[in-house]
């Protein structure tokens, strides 16, 4: 699904990923996991398209495809998703219009019949009720006034109501409490499955008593210096990075 | 050197209207006393030019390179313009160059209209205002609109088409007065279409009595080679309320300038404005709200979108008496760039001589945020659509409390279609 070979990319001067290898296969959840700053945001920036990164070298495909060639809408439309790490706030742009935009480019993208507002609806409430979303953050502006736990509920809204093949979970459990963390997880475990792939960018191995992953690879300064089964974040959360770190130096 | 050059040539311009003016004296309606008082101020004073400080960020110089003729009568075809003007299933009121069209307009059923001469009113500053003395001078025709005491009288459509006439520029000066009784009701909609090269240069007044309400939204969609240069006087009683929105898409040069008085207690002024330019277009909305009156609010959302090299101007100034205690005043006036060629001059300023007011105001300039524009597009939408629904969201904060939902959706649409165009 994913194959990401030797990426090198900078912000301006700044070399911030220094040669990434990772392959998430179709159907696995993988956790990146790293101290501040190694490069975890950007690596999910540079996947999703964001302006401002330069890629120096290496390659990243989906499904065969070279994502770094594409527009962010058109890796959107092949089924790449970023939930963010810091959700954007819209104001003037109501969210239930801002969901059945984006479906609808989507579908328009790959050819596929477009839903109308009643269908939309439909969808959109039977997936908030999932989230234990109130029906009235439909008609609010897209984050505006959002606390942050609802902000990252809107995020796992979205990618069920999008149906990605492969979401980029970007510390999505940053700012959550406990209970919005557990609703947060059932909706990404909700989308598991043989179609669905996902990356779960986090700091804390918390998130991933919740989610667990099939792998776990450690960032440290841009690439990646160790990967394991689900038990590699236990011993991170046991030791800190520092002694992984060391290891790997 | 240069600024004298500057206003010689308006000069120039101001004496081709006087000699107009003496042509025309003694087959213009209406008391020729008062044109000749107009014609005084406007010998002496000339058009105004870019020394005064009130026409600091629009120069009128472009209004020279024309000369500008009486309208032509009988003007024959208006369907195409006509068609421009939405329908909003209400009465209509058409002048087309000025000129009242009895048969293409209908009479409302709740409200007295009179036309076929100017109706001056009494708040009108042609002393002050010198294209309100350039209108005082030339005025041919005008609605005077009337709803009695307590009367609703429902939604009325003013229509202003002004026409083409094969590279003879005309000028038109309508003046119209709104006056609304003691408790009544209206919604007036200022719908201005054209095409080609002419001077539009309404003054309307607007009297609304204690406990009425007037609702006026205005469409200004104009040819984008005409001059619009409007002003509106507007004296609000007690308890009184003039909610006004003007979309502002038209015109090579326009300027809508409003003056509106707060004059009994309680009275409320929504003075709200969307001005969309783009090319070489520019747009100036230039307001004057004066509390003179205790506990009476005042508020102003003016948005102005700007691509290509166009110009937008936003001047907001707020007076408020010593009387006027308990002033609750707010205004907002924010630009939008969607090119780094155009421009936006903002003037906001407070007057206040009261010691018991709330008056806030913010100004912004900014660009399509980087931020929102690749969140929507991470999530599929393209980025043009994405850009058309920031702008549209930009927007909306003015547009949203649009009650008349006839007249919102036309405004939507306009815009939409406006939005059409710049696209790449």
């Amino acid at each position: 699904m994913l194959e990401i070979k030797g990426l090198e990319a900078s912000i301006g001067d700044k070399a911030i990923l220094r040669g990434i290898d990772l392959v998430v296969p179709t159907g696995e959840v993988h956790a990146i996991m790293g101290p501040n700053g190694s490069g975890k945001s950007t690596l999910s920036y540079v996947l999703s398209g964001r302006p401002g990164y330069e890629v120096m070298a290496g390659t990243a495909t989906f499904e065969g495809k070279d994502l770094l060639d594409m527009e962010p809408e058109e890796r959107a439309s092949l089924g790449l998703f970023l939930a963010f790490q810091y959700p954007v706030e819209l104001p003037g742009v109501g969210n239930a219009n801002f969901l059945r935009t984006a479906l609808n480019a989507q579908k328009r993208a790959r050819g596929e019949p477009e839903l109308d507002a009643p269908s939309f609806l439909k969808l959109a409430r039977a997936e908030m009720k999932a989230l234990s979303m109130p029906d009235d953050m439909l008609k609010r502006n897209v984050n505006v006034g959002f606390s942050g736990g609802e902000k990252k509920r809107n995020e796992v809204l979205q990618m069920a109501i999008l149906k990605p093949k492969l979401a980029i979970l970007d510390e999505t459990d940053s700012g959550l409490d406990i209970d919005a963390l557990k609703i947060v997880a059932d909706g990404v475990n909700s989308q598991r499955g043989p179609k669905f792939s996902a990356l779960v960018i986090t700091h804390y191995q918390r998130l991933l008593d919740y989610i667990v992953p099939d792998r776990v690879h450690v960032l440290s300064a841009g690439r990646i210096i160790r990967s394991g089964g689900p038990e590699l974040a236990l011993e991170l959360e046991a030791n800190g990075y520092a002694a992984i770190v060391a290891e790997a130096a | 050197m240069s600024a004298a050059l500057k206003s010689s040539a308006l000069q120039a311009s101001a004496q081709a209207f006087l000699q107009r003016f003496e042509g025309l004296r003694a087959r213009l309606p209406g008391d020729v006393a008062v044109r000749d008082e107009a014609a005084h101020l406007l010998r002496i004073a000339g058009l105004p030019g870019a020394r005064e400080e009130a026409w600091r960020y629009t120069n009128l110089r472009p209004l020279t390179e024309f000369e500008f003729n009486e309208p032509l009568t009988p003007v024959a075809d208006c369907a195409r313009l006509l068609s421009l003007v939405p329908d909003l299933g209400a009465p209509r009121l058409v002048f087309v160059d000025g000129r009242f069209r009895d048969d293409l307009s209908d009479a409302p059923a709740l409200a007295a209209v009179r036309v076929g001469g100017p109706a001056y009113g009494k708040l009108a500053h042609p002393e002050r205002e010198k294209l309100v003395a350039l209108n005082t001078m030339l005025s041919e025709d005008g609605a005077e609109i009337s709803v009695a005491n307590g009367v609703d009288a429902g939604t009325i459509v003013l229509v202003s088409l002004g026409t083409d006439l094969a590279g003879r520029a005309v000028a038109f000066h309508p003046r119209h007065i709104i006056a609304l009784g003691k408790d009544a009701k209206l919604t007036l909609v200022d719908v201005a279409v054209g095409e080609g090269v002419y001077l539009h240069n309404p003054v309307t007044s607007v009297q609304v009595a204690e406990g009425a309400a007037l609702t006026h939204l205005r469409i200004q969609n104009e040819s984008a080679a005409a001059f619009v240069l409007s002003t509106l006087y507007a004296d609000i009683a007690a308890r009184g309320s003039y909610d006004s929105f003007s979309l502002v898409l038209g015109g090579r040069l326009s300027r809508a300038e409003i003056h509106a008085r707060l004059s009994g207690p309680d009275a409320i002024a929504h003075l709200n404005a969307a001005q969309m330019l783009g090319s070489n277009q520019h747009g100036d909305f230039t307001t004057v709200i004066s509390h003179d009156a205790p506990n009476c609010a005042s508020r102003q959302t003016v948005k102005t979108v700007l691509s290509g090299k166009a110009r937008g101007v936003f001047q907001g100034k707020i007076e408020v008496a010593r009387a006027a205690q308990k002033t609750d005043g707010y205004q907002m006036n924010q630009a939008l760039l969607l090119s780094p060629d155009a421009e936006m001059d903002s003037k906001p300023q407070l007057e206040i001589y009261a010691d018991d007011v709330k008056c806030s105001h913010g100004a912004t300039v900014g660009e399509i945020d980087a931020e929102q524009l690749f969140y929507l597009r991470s999530r599929g939408v393209p980025a043009e659509a994405a850009r058309v629904m920031l702008v549209r969201a930009f927007l909306d904060e003015a547009i949203e409390p649009i009650a008349h939902e006839a007249v919102k959706a036309a405004m939507e649409a306009a815009i939409d279609l406006w939005l059409e165009k710049q696209a790449p």
